[in-house]
């Protein structure tokens, strides 16, 4: 019997997420050099984009688990149903998104199935049919290498690293969908309250930071309007966030949240070590501060030593004539 | 009801990081350590529950005799109990959750706060994996808290938003930065902990399942370049952000 590696994908609202395309495409790699079949795994209720994961990432089998009870997160539900999946299946790997659903559910399957599980992993590269991972530790200033010593192993991989890859084989999936009666919702989400059209940093391409330099809570429309037009998401140093001038569900560093876009820009940020920790992956970073010596400078691909107050607003305006 | 607070000793946010001779763990030397932010959190959220349930708070931790200095200050916060469970060589986050899992049990605790994760290793697990050990109800990253009778309500951090989530007792609840403002210790307290009792334990890492071959520093990027010092740099700078990055 072939040996399994499981994709968990994630829903919300009916929709699967980026990051489930970047498990998909992950197990499909990993299946590849470890000789693994792919099967991927989805629960909720109706998922309007389910047959695309079907149909172009070489997986060989989708099964949707379905209730209309379905339709959130419930931790307890999740974790019966994937173990209960994993078992019957004796499947040996499983990858999750690192992402606030992926960081709650892989650890309650890992103890169900008693499987090691490495979180935030950045790379995941076969060594002698061993699969050793990387993952940032202390936010990112320094990089543990590690591997898992259990039958059954469990991966959490970093949003925005590993790439969405279409699949050469293009043969489609069956999709299986399971009805599910009667779910153990013993921990069920009851709402959802969302910031109201507001991107979250640890889901943006692209983000704009400020930081003290700003002088004052006023002046952070700066920062939101060039987010704005660069379809970006608005952060904040931990200087700010502690004086109550943005949301902790802004801050970047090490007690906010780790993130890598693909361009990072910092304003009136100085770049204490607790903030670089956070950011530094990002693919370009750009500061914009007017000490020319701030540490920030040190990681930014590009930077203008320049007053904030000049430099945020002009960019805007350039960019605007661009899009 | 007894309420157990995890709280663990990591290295000050504001270390430098240096590898340590073994390649395996951080140089210690110079190193200020702390209690994890985020417990922080965790301790004030047990004794908000404490004021009002009139309850008792036994405050856990795994690690060597530098860790009393962490349980020592959540006791002057006002725990009324610490345990120093002791580290007999290196645990992985399942050895840490089967000890801390086996004490709670031992203390009859039903309801358990942690930080939603420690700041070195950055697992953001072991909550959860404590909560399934014990087969507890679990709730992590939790912003907003109220406990009624059995009955749990609390949000959790979600990306974009929260989750309004319910359970019941006995659960674990892990704290994110944003669920309270943590008390500072008064004098009274600091010295009311003085009397109060650590006890010892000796635990034994027998759930390893996970392994560190190496630990490296992150490759430095080579500082870029500084393109200019005013409003004049911005189109250049936008050049390169289509042209060179290609990421606008």
């Amino acid at each position: 019997m072939a040996r399994i590696i499981l994709a968990v994908l994630e829903q919300r609202e009916g929709k699967l997420k980026r990051n489930a395309f970047e498990v998909l495409s992950t197990a499909k790699m990993l299946s590849d050099i470890l000789d693994l079949k792919p099967i991927a795994i989805c629960i909720g209720n109706n998922i309007d984009n389910l047959s695309e994961a079907a149909a172009t990432y070489g997986i060989t089998k989708v099964i949707h688990y379905k209730s209309p009870e379905l339709e959130n997160y419930s931790p307890s539900v999740y974790t019966d149903i994937i173990s209960a999946y994993a078992k019957e299946t004796n499947a040996e790997y499983l990858i999750f998104s690192n992402t606030s659903l992926g960081r709650d559910l892989a650890p309650r399957t890992a103890i169900r199935l008693y499987a090691g599980c490495l979180m935030d992993c950045i790379s995941l590269h076969n060594v002698n049919g061993e699969l050793i991972a990387l993952r940032p530790v202390y936010a990112g200033k320094a990089i543990l290498e590690a591997k898992i010593n259990s039958e059954v192993k469990i991966y959490t991989i970093r949003p925005n690293v590993f790439k969405v890859k279409v699949s050469e084989d293009k043969h489609e999936a069956e999709i299986e969908i399971k009805e599910v009666s009667s779910p153990n919702l013993k921990t069920k989400v009851i709402a959802l309250k969302k910031s109201e059209g507001k991107l979250d940093v640890a889901e943006a391409d692209i983000i704009v930071s400020g930081g003290r330099g700003l002088k004052g809570p006023e002046n952070f429309k700066l920062i939101e309007e060039l987010a704005n037009v660069l379809g970006g998401a608005v952060g904040a140093s931990r200087a700010v966030v502690d004086a109550g001038w943005r949301n902790h569900g802004e801050q970047v560093g090490q007690t906010g949240k780790t993130v890598s876009p693909k361009l990072y820009i910092a304003c009136g940020i100085s770049g204490a070590i607790q903030h670089l920790a956070g950011m530094s992956s990002s693919r370009y970073i750009v500061a914009i501060n007017k000490d020319k010596d701030a540490p920030i400078f040190n990681i930014a691909d590009y930077g203008i030593a320049g007053d904030v107050f000049e430099i945020i607003p002009a960019l805007t305006e350039e960019i605007k004539k661009i899009k | 009801m007894k309420i157990a607070v995890c709280v663990s000793h990591v290295p000050d946010t504001a270390t430098k990081i240096k590898i340590g001779a073994d390649g395996r763990s951080i140089d210690p030397a110079g190193v200020t350590y702390i209690i994890n932010p985020y417990d922080e959190f965790a301790v004030e959220e047990a004794l908000k529950t404490k004021e009002l349930t009139g309850s008792e708070v036994v405050v856990i931790s795994l690690g060597s005799d530098a860790n009393k200095e962490t349980l020592r200050k959540a006791l002057a916060m006002g725990a009324d109990q610490g345990v120093l469970l002791k580290k007999d060589g290196y645990y992985d986050s399942f050895s840490v959750a089967y000890a801390l899992a086996k004490e709670i049990q031992d203390q009859n605790c039903d309801l358990v706060f942690f930080g939603k994760q420690s700041v070195d290793f950055d697992n953001t697990i072991t909550g959860q994996l404590t909560a399934e050990i014990l087969g507890y109800n679990c709730i992590s990253v939790v912003v907003s808290f109220k406990l009624e009778g059995n009955k749990i309500t609390a949000e959790r951090e979600i990306e974009g938003g929260r989750e309004v989530v319910e359970t019941e007792l006995p659960a674990i609840i892990t704290a994110q930065k944003g669920l309270n403002e943590p008390r500072y210790a008064s004098l009274k307290g600091i010295m009311a902990s003085k009397k109060k009792v650590i006890e010892e334990k000796v635990t034994k890492a027998d759930h390893n399942l996970t392994e560190i071959i190496k630990l490296t520093l992150p490759t430095t990027k080579q500082p870029g370049r500084i393109i200019g010092t005013d409003a004049s740099a911005v189109p250049e700078l936008v050049r390169l952000l289509r042209e060179e990055a290609k990421v606008i």
